[in-house]
């Protein structure tokens, strides 16, 4: 680990809850049309 | 600045890639109004010839030229002006495409090739449509050796040391393409031509169009790796910032020559000849190649956040208002990604097996790929061309310019939304695609479909129409900073290749070990392709001749 | 190469979606038998029509639950007299082309067969409500392509 060690991690909980937007996305789209398909 | 020829290469390729822009989007404006009924044809004109012509010149052509001029200048700047081999093979690579591109466009206007850019057999076209199209991938050929030449001479006087970003991305882009391509060359060359020339009288159907997904669906990654390409090489550099991760984005791009190809069958899922197992199979390997992309989303919002608290943002969303949203250049490029969250959402759903039933030849798809190669990959190619052309021709790209910029890109983005989201729509309601106006007889079935504030006629006209308002615009920006805007002579006014610095201080050498990527590639396709393959030419049914049913 | 923390809790929330959406398709697929239209038979797509069973086509009882529909597509319809299956009953769908690509798709339903020459496609489907359905062809076939439909009725018995 040491080497990595030489620049802070980056502050990116902007960017944590960002792709959890995009997983729900994607998420929601897919169950909408996954119950359509079972409704069909 | 990039070597005088070079930059004349590279702007032969994106004028004829903006020329293809101009024909294939008149022809969408044409397509809404007749599917709007507000439109007759003259007799000599058909819908699908036009709706054909809007395929390829877009789909194929402007994506195709427009990527190769991008290469030519990135490879140029980043590893150094051309050899004189290697500029003259891009010539030949630039005109056989062209040649090819002339050929098939002939053939789609004198009405011999209304098969639309799928050119589904036993569809028969013109002989000389198949023969423009194998020119087209020839050519692409021809250009991509040139440039994997270009970098071998490169990593030769560099022993030992990994090639600059842009280059490793190029050149994943170009094998990936030289092996995706073989499918759709064995289909044209061994199936098609001598059957449309009449040397083979019938064609085994499904053979061919398995071959044609086989090369169909790493066709779309061909579009989307150059988008790629800015998002991780170039945004950055307009921001500020270093690339966020060197050996992520590497890997995310080999893994896209791993799993992009052996994936086709997923295309092909309500289809017969490939058993459930194998099209199975090819739906998890599709699920594989959404894994670079979420690699991908991280990657730019981390450089969004990076950049953004640099510039003073603070607390958990405070980064976002400190982009440069009044630069257009960034600008573009973020709504092109904005665009791709539900594109690549409606793309898991599309490969997701039987949920394939629901959407598959609807509506839905045309939506689907006007938010994905349409607009991810479009609007990241203006947010290119803006500053792309100015930098080789020299001139200014000016405040007018700037503002008429910002008109283009609002103005896509708005026609787009309006028209994809109406088709996703109409797609789920069970409207077909690729169809001219039709009611099915004033069916009331049909006739619910139009009927929603979102989903009626006008809607995806008006869509349409905003839409080619924007291209229009483009053009104008494309052929003034072409032809007609001032020189940049003092330093400030000169325009800048935006290549963001990448420190690969940290980025194992294996990642630039193609043969173990070439290797597994091909080993993934043997697994995914060989079986079922070969079944499907040991069970062939006796062939089919051609139609021309138009 | 070094992941970010918060990438590693992002990649592996990704995968495990995906896993679990290839997981409920899949078992749904394969326990339920809802595979989408398919099927591995061959025909000689110019003898189609001196070929069981679209030497007759359209409603076959098959058994007391199952009824079978052999349908023809070819520019620009469906050679398929009067389509009536009763509702609640297994119909299998039967379809191949004598000339170029079509579908077979009823709309509001999961039935949409790719019709290819040369193959048959076969698609299991029970209809829940009856009522008559619109039956069309979205696969470009010709001038023709956005004419090309007919209706099956559902009855209730």
């Amino acid at each position: 680990m040491s080497q990595e060690n030489r620049e802070p991690e980056p502050n990116l909980k902007g960017t944590l809850v960002s792709v959890f937007i995009v997983g729900l996305i994607i998420i929601v789209m897919w169950i909408a049309v996954y119950l359509m398909y079972e409704a069909r | 600045m990039i070597a005088v020829q070079d930059r004349k290469l590279a702007l032969w390729n994106i004028g004829v890639a903006y020329a293809a822009f101009l024909i294939g989007t008149l022809c969408g404006l044409l397509q809404v109004f007749i599917r709007n009924d507000a439109l007759q044809l003259p007799a000599w004109l058909d819908y699908y010839q036009i709706l054909t012509a809007h395929g390829v010149l877009l789909a194929l052509i402007f994506t195709t030229f427009f990527i190769f001029g991008f290469f030519i200048t990135g490879m140029s700047k980043s590893l150094g002006s051309f050899g004189p081999k290697v500029r003259l093979f891009s010539w030949v690579g630039f005109w056989v495409t062209l040649l090819g591109t002339v050929m098939a466009t002939a053939m789609i206007v004198a009405g011999e090739a209304s098969v639309l850019y799928t050119f589904y057999a036993p569809l028969k076209a013109s002989g000389f449509y198949y023969v423009g199209l194998a020119l087209v991938i020839i050519g692409t050929w021809i250009s991509s050796f040139a440039l994997v030449g270009h970098y071998r001479v490169w990593r030769k006087n560099n022993k030992g040391q990994l090639s600059p970003l842009f280059a490793f991305m190029t050149i994943t882009t170009i094998i990936m393409w030289i092996i995706a391509c073989l499918g759709v060359v064995a289909t044209v060359v061994f199936q098609y031509i001598p059957w449309a020339f009449g040397w083979t009288d019938t064609i085994d159907v499904e053979l061919s169009r398995t071959l044609f997904w086989f090369f169909g669906h790493p066709l779309v990654y061909f579009w989307l790796l150059p988008a790629y390409m800015a998002w991780y090489v170039i945004v950055p550099k307009i921001l500020g910032v270093k690339v966020f991760s060197d050996s992520l984005a590497r890997l995310s791009f080999v893994l896209f020559i791993l799993f992009s190809i052996p994936v086709g069958f997923h295309h092909q899922l309500t289809e017969p000849g490939i058993s459930n197992f194998w099209k199975f199979l090819q739906v998890v390997l599709t699920f594989m190649v959404i894994v670079p992309s979420l690699m991908t989303a991280f990657s730019m919002f981390a450089t969004f956040e990076i950049a953004g608290r640099k510039n003073g943002g603070k607390g958990l969303f405070g980064w976002f208002t400190k982009l440069p949203w009044k630069d257009i250049r960034f600008t573009s490029i973020f709504i092109a990604m904005a665009f791709f969250i539900p594109g690549g959402a409606g793309g898991i759903i599309n490969a997701s097996f039987q949920l394939n039933e629901v959407v598959h030849n609807t509506l839905w798809i045309v939506g689907h790929f006007h938010i994905t190669v349409g607009t991810p990959v479009a609007m990241t190619f203006m947010g290119l061309t803006f500053w792309l052309i100015p930098y080789l021709t020299g001139r200014k790209f000016t405040k007018a310019m700037k503002m008429l910029g910002l008109v283009q890109i609002i103005t896509w983005s708005i026609g787009m939304l309006l028209m994809s989201t109406s088709q996703h729509i109409l797609g789920l309601l069970g409207a077909p695609r690729r169809t001219a106006y039709s009611g099915y007889n004033n069916h009331p079935s049909a006739m619910e479909w139009f009927d929603g504030i979102l989903t009626n006629h006008v809607t995806m006209a008006v869509g349409g129409s905003i839409l080619f308002v924007s291209a229009m615009i483009l053009i104008y920006i494309v052929v003034m900073t072409m032809f007609l805007s001032p020189k940049a002579v003092e330093e400030k006014d000169l325009v800048d290749f935006p290549m963001a610095e990448s420190d690969m201080s940290r980025t194992p050498k294996w990642l630039e070990n193609w043969w173990i990527w070439i290797g597994l590639a091909v080993l993934l396709i043997a697994v995914a392709y060989a079986i079922p393959l070969s079944h499907m030419i040991q069970h062939a049914p006796p062939g089919s001749e051609g139609f021309k049913t138009w | 190469m070094h992941l970010h923390k918060y990438e590693k809790i992002w990649l592996v929330f990704g995968i495990a979606s995906l896993i679990v959406f290839l997981s409920v398709v899949g078992v749904s697929a394969f326990s339920q038998d809802h595979t989408p239209a398919g099927g591995m038979e061959t025909i000689d797509p110019k003898k189609v029509n001196e070929t069981a069973p679209f030497d007759n086509p359209g409603v076959t009882q098959l058994d007391d639950d199952t009824y079978q529909v052999a349908i023809v597509a070819l520019a620009f319809g469906y050679t398929a007299p009067e389509l009536k299956v009763p509702v609640g009953k297994e119909i299998v769908f039967k379809v191949t082309s004598t000339d170029v690509v079509h579908s077979f798709t009823i709309d509001n339903t999961k039935v949409n067969m790719m019709v290819v020459p040369g193959r048959i496609t076969t698609k299991s489907y029970t209809f829940e409500k009856p009522g008559t359905y619109l039956i069309l062809c979205n696969e470009y076939c010709g001038t023709g392509h956005h004419m090309m439909y007919t209706e099956i009725e559902v009855y209730e018995e």
